[in-house]
């Protein structure tokens, strides 16, 4: 047998006609010999009935226009070509900055050396046992074309003299 | 053939704005009366309902049909006036305690309902105070109770939907509505037993 407590999470559903034939019969068995929740039953009808009796309310006339108005005034979203498509002054600099861009990374690349920054320091270090080798330099052909080293000594003596 | 919401808010979608002039039309007056019932007063009503409609049109590109079009309208519309409701409520306190007091009851909503077929003075009297009696009991319940009302009564939505716009589990539904039933069944009691006594 169903409980009063039962009944109260089922009344709304029984009075809107929203139950499964099963429960609907159940509920109805329990009305029929439980006079209290009868009474709920027929008062939540007339709840209903009373809150039919409010009018309708009618928007303003104004309420369609101003809507229309506020639509009309929202941005329009667009794709990013799209956004490009109806500005060519904005595609033309795009693509000038694009081309600056190619460009120099071209020159960069041609100007800078090719070979990489750490294989660099490698080499350099090699050369300094070169540098500091007397008789390497010494019968170094390119160096032996430059001409005699001045003694600077004998340049400060000299402009003493003068003085 | 009538188109359903969702096709017409697809529609919106892929830019048939003659498609959302549909939806307002279709709309309009239950999501006014809905906002009015909550807010009690037509001309913040009339706002709330044009920011709804705003908000839909905006979110027409990423509208994706996964739940009725009317669940998702009157959510973001109980949001609205909810949050409408809880600033209004600071507006209020803000307010001199020496400001005269209005009847919230008739508001501004007499030139906005829809006339009934001219009955004599004293029974428009008598049925504007039975009127005035029903706001009253609906205007008293708890903000979210009102909005389960309003939705279950005037918009005969079915309980899974109601219980989607509020958030909610569809038991703590019933519950909500059950417990606001009551709260107008006393309310109401002397035009119940009336009802009753009447039939």
């Amino acid at each position: 047998m169903m409980s009063c407590t039962k009944m109260e999470e089922r009344i709304l559903a029984y009075v809107d006609g929203r139950l499964k034939d099963s429960e609907r019969s159940e509920t109805e068995k329990h009305l029929a010999s439980c006079a209290a929740c009868r009474v709920r039953v027929n008062e939540f009808r007339s709840v209903g009935e009373l809150l039919d009796e409010l009018p309708q309310v009618e928007p303003s006339p104004a309420f369609d226009v101003r809507v229309r108005a506020r639509v009309a005034a929202e941005p329009v979203k667009q794709s990013w070509w799209a956004w490009l498509r109806p500005s060519p002054r904005i595609a033309f600099a795009a693509s000038a900055l694009l081309v600056a861009i190619l460009w120099i990374d071209y020159h960069s690349t041609v100007i800078a050396p090719l070979i990489p920054p750490d294989e660099a320091d490698a080499q350099m270090m090699q050369d300094i046992s070169v540098m500091e080798d007397h008789d390497t330099l010494a019968n170094f052909e390119p160096l032996k074309e430059l001409p005699p080293a001045v003694d600077n000594a004998d340049d400060a003596d000299d402009s003493d003299h003068q003085m | 053939m009538t188109r359903s919401d969702v096709q017409l808010m697809l529609d919106v979608k892929s830019g048939d704005e003659r498609s959302f002039e549909l939806l307002l039309q279709r709309y309009r007056t239950p999501l006014v009366n809905f906002l009015y019932r909550m807010v009690r007063s037509r001309e913040q009503a009339e706002d709330l309902a044009q920011e709804v409609f705003i908000r839909v049109y905006r979110a027409r590109e990423e509208y994706v049909p996964s739940a009725k079009f009317t669940t998702w309208l009157f959510r973001i519309a109980t949001n609205l006036a909810l949050n409408s409701l809880r600033d209004h409520r600071y507006q209020k306190l803000e307010m001199s305690i020496d400001a005269p007091l209005m009847d919230s009851e008739e508001g501004d909503q007499r030139p906005f309902e829809v006339a009934d077929k001219h009955p004599t003075v004293e029974q428009e009297l008598v049925e504007e105070e039975r009127k005035k009696m029903i706001r009253h009991a609906i205007e008293k319940l708890p903000e979210k109770q009102r909005a389960a009302v309003l939705l279950h009564k005037y918009q005969e939505l079915d309980y899974a939907e109601i219980a989607k716009i509020l958030s909610c589990s569809e038991s703590a539904l019933k519950s909500l509505l059950f417990r606001a039933y009551e709260m107008l069944r006393v309310e109401l009691a002397p035009l119940v037993r009336r009802g009753k006594e009447a039939k």
